[in-house]
């Protein structure tokens, strides 16, 4: 099976050559995007087969790559299985709708070389099986995300983000790179499978969390490493967005699982604290960040920062009840996060497809100048519309199941023995609930203000319905999205091998469940049945629609609006996202914003308009980032003086060195 | 035979640590130049004796190489260098010759001490071989960074080349294509420093390289 899998990848990689010979060809999109999504197709097969399959036992491949003393080991058991089906099923969705939205790309030549690559580099990693291919293939992946990022390089910001987008990825390999040194040991076993024979002793295995939470977070997104995300989520081209956001992140959650839950051993108690913090902040201040925002592009970056703290609750959940001996609560915890892994991959793909669709209709990311897409858009927007109601935790799709699993471990803790867990786990339930309560909200504002209402602007008025391949991906998203919502045993049943191998223990069987219901820990607890919810909502629909139809009149009749009396007809006074948000900017903004809000009221007897200017502050960039930066600056100044010493001198200097060096080891005890 | 190889070997090798701190008094460079043949012609005989000792036959193709051309082509290359360039003869120091000569003596006690302490179970005779490269390759560093004048700066740097073959040859299994090697990047080396040398002096009418330092616009 793995070596299909690395067949899969070759493929991927020798289109890239291709992909560059026909860069300007007009055959060179549906060929590229055309291969890329067969080959992802197989893929997702190949990983379906192994996750559904009855063989236990990984298959493993040694290719005479890499370290001449190594090789390139790669394994595909349950864990890699399932996460090579969310990478493979998000990559055919992009293809799909690359096959439709690539005809408006205006410099194919930065687009379709580093495509292929980048869904190669995202397949290796979750099938490497030593540290060296794992972060060859990681580098790999940031690196072809990265050219994609900077395909639009002209377009202001790009290369800010870029930039920033580099210099983070550097840090988190660096920081993945002492990770796997850590657990390699001083013997060298830089395979996996040695890795997991010898668990690290617990001082180094702390190390190792921390380490391996920098490494995979400031990939994944989590705060405080998230700020280069939001900027370089959107610069990419939309189906690109949609694979960096889906699943590159995906990828990134895949390396902390691995380390955390397979490589470095048992976990100490204290491991779910900082889990459980980082992803209880993490959600609710990547929500914040998205209610703050007007760009869509950019508010679905926030809200995947958003969605890697719910998953990283899931995970700090599972880590507690393992440390604490309880396999079935740490089992049903796993699967929640997992199942949001998946979940989110479907959601936030479909949520980009569709901004990408508007962006190529409108020209336009800025909410406050789309509008009334409803109408022109129909399809368009009723496939948002499932991915904002699935992103939002609503039933019967499939973000409630996983959320609703997260608050059923969340329930269980009271059982823990520890007392910090016993305070801390309610506290991010809280936290949890806020998020999705938050969300909610900012999906209301994003799908009211780009899709309903008024067009605030011509370019909003004149958009045209996207193609038919575009929503096709869309289609098959939103398909899934109903489907995991209203039959999640079948998805949490096949997470069982995944679970079983990395906390010992699974949930209970789902499959013979009567009515399709699920039963997270005992049927006197609590269940959750899709199908009925969404039966129910059907009828109940269906019933209503046909009574106001029936009983009342059925004529449709067109009127202006009710605008406080005021006869203005501009599209300008409707509700704004800013004013749709202001609420919550005023609550939680004044705090962890810094928001000011100044009124500028002309003089008496001017007539010019009064002006509401909102000044935000991200605190974190200016506690955190800002003072690194200007010290980084500070120092390269002093150096650059190094750069012009004569040749004599730079001989001294690297006498000195030497010379340095060679009395440190002979003093050296 | 082997009290004898030892003690010859030793000597030899000593001899070129001793031939190094020559060169660190020259002031005049066709004396510099001669020195550097001496240095030459005791690094081929430590190497021929190291062939014999070790009944290494491509040993003797090394000793041959360093003969030809680090004893007599390109000494006699730099010796028309300076004759066809007019350069002026004497060598201007950065530091006085007994501070250099002080810090020589450092610097060889300090790789005895590094090489002593680090290859506790090597057989004595690589050790002592160690031992004695490393502080040639040291002592010509210090003459490339005491120098002012670019010949003797690659004066230095082929002494320092000496040292390393020195370290080759007393390792016993050296294999040959390592040694070719490196001799041959040193030509190399050779070859591209001569042709700056001709452009630095086409331009500046000079070889000190104060000239260059002066033409980047920076401070001494």
């Amino acid at each position: 099976m793995v070596h299909l899998a690395l067949i899969g990848a070759a493929v991927l990689i020798a289109i890239v050559p291709v992909a560059m010979l026909m860069r300007t060809s007009s055959h060179g999109r549906p060929i590229v995007y055309g291969i890329s999504l067969i080959v992802s197709l197989a893929l997702l097969a190949i990983a379906l087969l192994t996750l559904l399959g009855s063989s236990e036992a990984a298959s493993v491949a040694v290719l005479p790559l890499g370290l001449p003393w190594l090789g390139a080991h790669f394994r595909l058991d349950a864990l890699a299985a399932f996460f090579l089906a969310v990478v493979n099923l998000g990559c055919a969705a992009a293809s799909l709708f690359a096959l439709g939205y690539g005809r408006h790309e205006h410099d194919p030549q930065r687009v379709l070389p580093f495509y292929p690559a980048f869904l190669a580099g995202m397949t290796l990693v979750v099938l490497a099986a030593d540290a060296f291919s794992f972060l060859v293939a990681w580098e790999f992946m940031s690196l072809s995300s990265w050219a994609l990022v900077m395909a639009h390089h002209r377009v202001s910001d790009n290369a800010r983000a870029g930039y920033i987008y580099l210099v983070m990825a550097s840090f988190g390999t660096l920081a993945l790179l002492l990770t796997f040194g850590l657990l390699a040991g001083p013997g060298g076993g830089y395979t996996f499978a040695d890795m997991r024979a010898v668990p690290p002793s617990a001082g180094l295995a702390a190390a190792v969390l921390i380490l391996a939470l920098i490494g995979t977070g400031s990939k994944a997104g989590l705060v405080p490493l998230h700020v280069w995300l939001p900027l370089a989520h959107p610069a990419a081209p939309s189906h690109v967005s949609a694979l960096m956001s889906g699943v590159m992140t995906k990828v990134a959650v895949y390396g902390f699982v691995r380390i955390v839950f397979d490589l470095a051993g048992e976990p100490a108690w204290w491991w779910s604290m900082v889990v459980l913090a980082l992803g209880g902040i993490t959600a609710v201040m990547g929500v914040l960040y998205a209610l703050m925002q007007h760009d869509l592009k950019r508010l679905l970056a926030y809200h995947t920062v958003e969605n890697i703290g719910i998953i990283f609750i899931g995970f700090g959940l599972a880590l507690a009840f393992k440390a604490h001996g309880m396999p079935l609560a740490a089992a049903l915890a796993l699967t929640a996060g997992l199942l949001h892994v998946f979940n989110h991959s479907v959601f936030k793909s479909l949520l980009f497809f569709g901004a990408g669709a508007v962006l190529n209709a409108t020209g336009e990311r800025d909410m406050e100048h789309l509008g009334g897409l409803i109408h022109r858009m129909p399809q368009t927007a009723f496939v948002f519309l499932v991915g904002c109601a699935a992103i939002s935790a609503l039933p019967p799709l499939n973000g409630f199941v996983s959320e609703w699993l997260t608050f059923q471990a969340i329930l269980l803790s009271p059982a823990l023995p520890s007392w910090g867990l016993k305070f801390l786990v309610p506290a991010v339930g809280a936290l949890l609930a806020l998020s999705a309560a938050l969300a909610a909200a900012c999906f209301v504002k994003a799908f009211g203000v780009t899709f309903l209402g008024r067009p605030r602007t011509p370019a909003a008025a004149g958009a045209q319905e996207t193609d038919a391949l575009s929503l096709a991906a869309m289609m098959v998203l939103a398909a899934l999205c109903l489907i995991a919502g209203i039959l999640p045993g079948l998805f949490i049943d096949s997470l069982a091998p995944v679970v079983q191998a990395l906390v010992g223990a699974r949930m209970p069987v789902q499959h013979g469940v009567e009515w399709l219901s699920i039963v997270p820990v005992a049927e006197s607890r609590s269940s959750y049945n899709g199908l009925l919810v969404f039966v129910f909502m059907v009828i109940s629909g269906w019933l209503a629609a046909l009574a106001i139809h029936r009983l009342a009149s059925d004529r449709l009749r067109r009127a202006p609006p009710w605008d406080c009396g005021y006869p203005d007809p501009s599209p300008i006074t409707q509700y704004s996202a800013s004013s749709f948000a202001q609420p919550i900017r005023r609550v939680f903004g004044t705090m962890v914003f810094r928001a000011r809000e100044r009124v500028e009221m002309p003089p008496p007897g001017d007539s010019a308009p009064a002006r509401l200017t909102v000044e935000l502050r991200d605190l974190i960039w200016d506690v955190l980032y800002a003072p690194i930066a200007s010290g980084v600056g500070a120092a390269a100044t002093r150096l650059n003086a190094l750069q012009f010493l004569t040749i004599r001198q730079f001989l001294s200097l690297v006498f000195s060195a030497l010379v340095f060096l060679l009395l440190v080891l002979a003093i050296w005890p | 035979m082997g009290e004898l190889s030892y003690d010859v070997a030793h000597l030899l090798a000593g001899s070129l640590v001793l031939v190094s701190f020559m060169q660190l008094y020259q002031d005049r460079l066709y004396a510099l130049l001669n020195i550097f043949a001496l240095h030459a012609l005791v690094l081929t005989l430590s190497v021929a004796w190291q062939a014999y000792v070790q009944e290494a036959p491509h040993l003797y193709v090394t000793a041959g190489i360093a003969l030809v051309f680090k004893a007599i082509v390109i000494p006699v290359a730099l010796h028309r260098i300076i004759v066809k360039l007019g350069i002026h003869r004497e060598i201007e120091t950065v530091v006085g010759v007994g501070p250099t000569m002080l810090l020589g003596m450092g610097l060889v006690a300090l790789s005895m001490v590094v090489m002593l302490r680090v290859t506790t179970d090597a057989d004595p005779l690589a050790r002592q071989d160690l031992a004695f490269a490393l502080s040639v390759v040291l002592l010509g560093l210090l003459v490339m960074v005491t120098r002012r004048n670019a010949v003797s700066q690659v004066v230095g740097f082929m002494s320092l080349e000496n040292g390393l073959v020195l370290a080759a040859t007393g390792a016993k299994g050296m294999p040959l294509v390592v040694e070719i090697s490196v001799a041959f990047s040193i030509l190399i080396a050779f070859i591209v420093i001569g042709i700056f040398l001709f452009r630095i002096r086409e331009r500046f009418d000079s070889v000190d390289i104060q000239t260059l330092d002066r033409f980047r616009g920076e401070r001494r």
